[in-house]
């Protein structure tokens, strides 16, 4: 009798024995695509929630209103002037026409801390601040401004964009800035 | 006597369950993802410590890039094409079904309106090479050759609930800032959001 030996030679062992197939494991190893669901995970997150930009509320006065107001006491108020290469030019307690020290600061720490001090010098509700950019000043400067009003929590401040033939001289002279 | 053994743990975790979060996760996030859509010039804004977000519907978006050119957009679609409509009728300037279909799908410009037509015939790739010129404005706010204003008014009218945002460039200068500043308080638009990028406030510093 010849038979044909079709199982590899490993039936012969089992002695006419069931042929088992070799079953391979029904697990798959999940590891590699966890990392890639996860990978995937911290992409939308950084793409989507940190990309928010937040906004600054800003109002302006209306111009078609003409409100009488009362006008300014100069040793209240402290005029800062946004000037070029991000340096910004204040007075403080003296009207531009009082011939006043005019301090050339940058725009940021050193210019926080001068507003701090003022503020400290005046009764708290007296305070004012009033913002002139200059034509050379940038976009940036202002919204740092506005921005260090709400860090200073200066409460009264003013954006005013007119310069006075008095402070564009005055800026002329000791800050040497031509505006 | 027999050796005690230890009986080791597998060091197998099964990942299915973590799988499972992990992309029931990422399913989330892709279906609440908002993608930007191409805008017509990069804008870096300054950053704030204002925590206030961005509203995300009904805003007409006034963008200011680092030479001073100003763009313009509304989010919604349908608002998109009433403002054309608005604006054709007021300039006498006719739009073609497939020019006002173009002009939807751009989430902003800055084309003067007398070189919009010419603007929408051409194809996506030529767009994305033109320098777009910026949109007119002027010292006054309210000048014949402000377009600017027109824009503005027309989107309003299309809808009277847009709110309005500035997003400026870091390198803007103030007077391309005023231009725009004046040409919305020349319509009595006194409340307006700038969007900036978001900076921690200092140290002790607390919001009151």
């Amino acid at each position: 009798m010849s038979e044909i030996d079709t199982s590899g030679g490993g039936g012969k062992k089992h002695g006419g024995g069931k042929v088992r197939s070799k079953k391979a494991s029904t697990r798959v190893d999940m590891t590699p695509m966890v990392d890639l669901g996860f990978l995937l995970i911290t992409f939308f997150i950084l793409a989507t929630t940190l990309s928010k930009p937040s906004s600054m509320t800003l109002n302006v006065p209306d111009k078609t209103k003409q409100e009488e107001t009362e006008p300014l006491k100069a040793s209240n108020v402290m005029t800062i002037f946004l000037g070029k290469d991000n340096k910004a030019h204040y007075i403080f307690g003296k009207a531009a026409t009082e011939d006043p020290e005019i301090v050339t600061v940058s725009a940021g720490y050193e210019l926080r801390k001068a507003i701090q001090d003022n503020s400290r010098k005046v009764p708290a509700d007296k305070f004012v601040v009033v913002i002139k950019p200059t034509k050379e000043s940038t976009y940036k400067n202002m919204v740092d401004i506005l921005d260090e009003m709400a860090i200073t929590k200066t409460k009264r401040y003013a954006l005013v964009d007119v310069l006075t033939p008095d402070e564009k001289t005055l800026l002329k002279e000791k800050a040497k800035l031509d505006i | 006597m027999p050796k005690v053994k230890i009986k080791r743990a597998s060091s197998a975790v099964d990942m299915t369950a973590m799988c499972d979060v992990a992309f029931l996760l990422l399913t989330f996030f892709i279906l609440t993802a908002q993608f930007r859509a191409q805008d017509a010039a990069a804008i870096e804004t300054p950053s704030s410590i204002s925590g206030i977000k961005v509203p995300d519907k009904d805003i007409m978006t006034i963008a200011l890039d680092k030479e001073g050119k100003v763009y313009f957009g509304i989010d919604n679609q349908q608002f998109r094409l009433a403002m054309l409509d608005n604006v054709a009728s007021a300039k006498g300037i006719s739009f073609s079904e497939h020019e006002k279909k173009e002009f939807m799908l751009m989430s902003n410009f800055g084309l003067p309106i007398n070189q919009l037509k010419s603007f929408l015939a051409l194809d996506k790739e030529q767009k994305a090479k033109i320098k777009q010129a910026g949109i007119p404005t002027d010292t006054t706010g309210a000048g014949p050759s402000n377009e600017l204003k027109d824009w503005v008014y027309n989107a309003r009218k299309a809808n009277n609930g847009l709110r309005i945002a500035l997003k400026g460039d870091n390198l803007a200068k103030f007077p391309n800032f005023k231009n725009v500043l004046a040409t919305l308080q020349a319509q009595n638009i006194n409340k307006f959001n700038l969007i900036t990028g978001t900076e921690a406030p200092p140290a002790g510093w607390k919001n009151d």
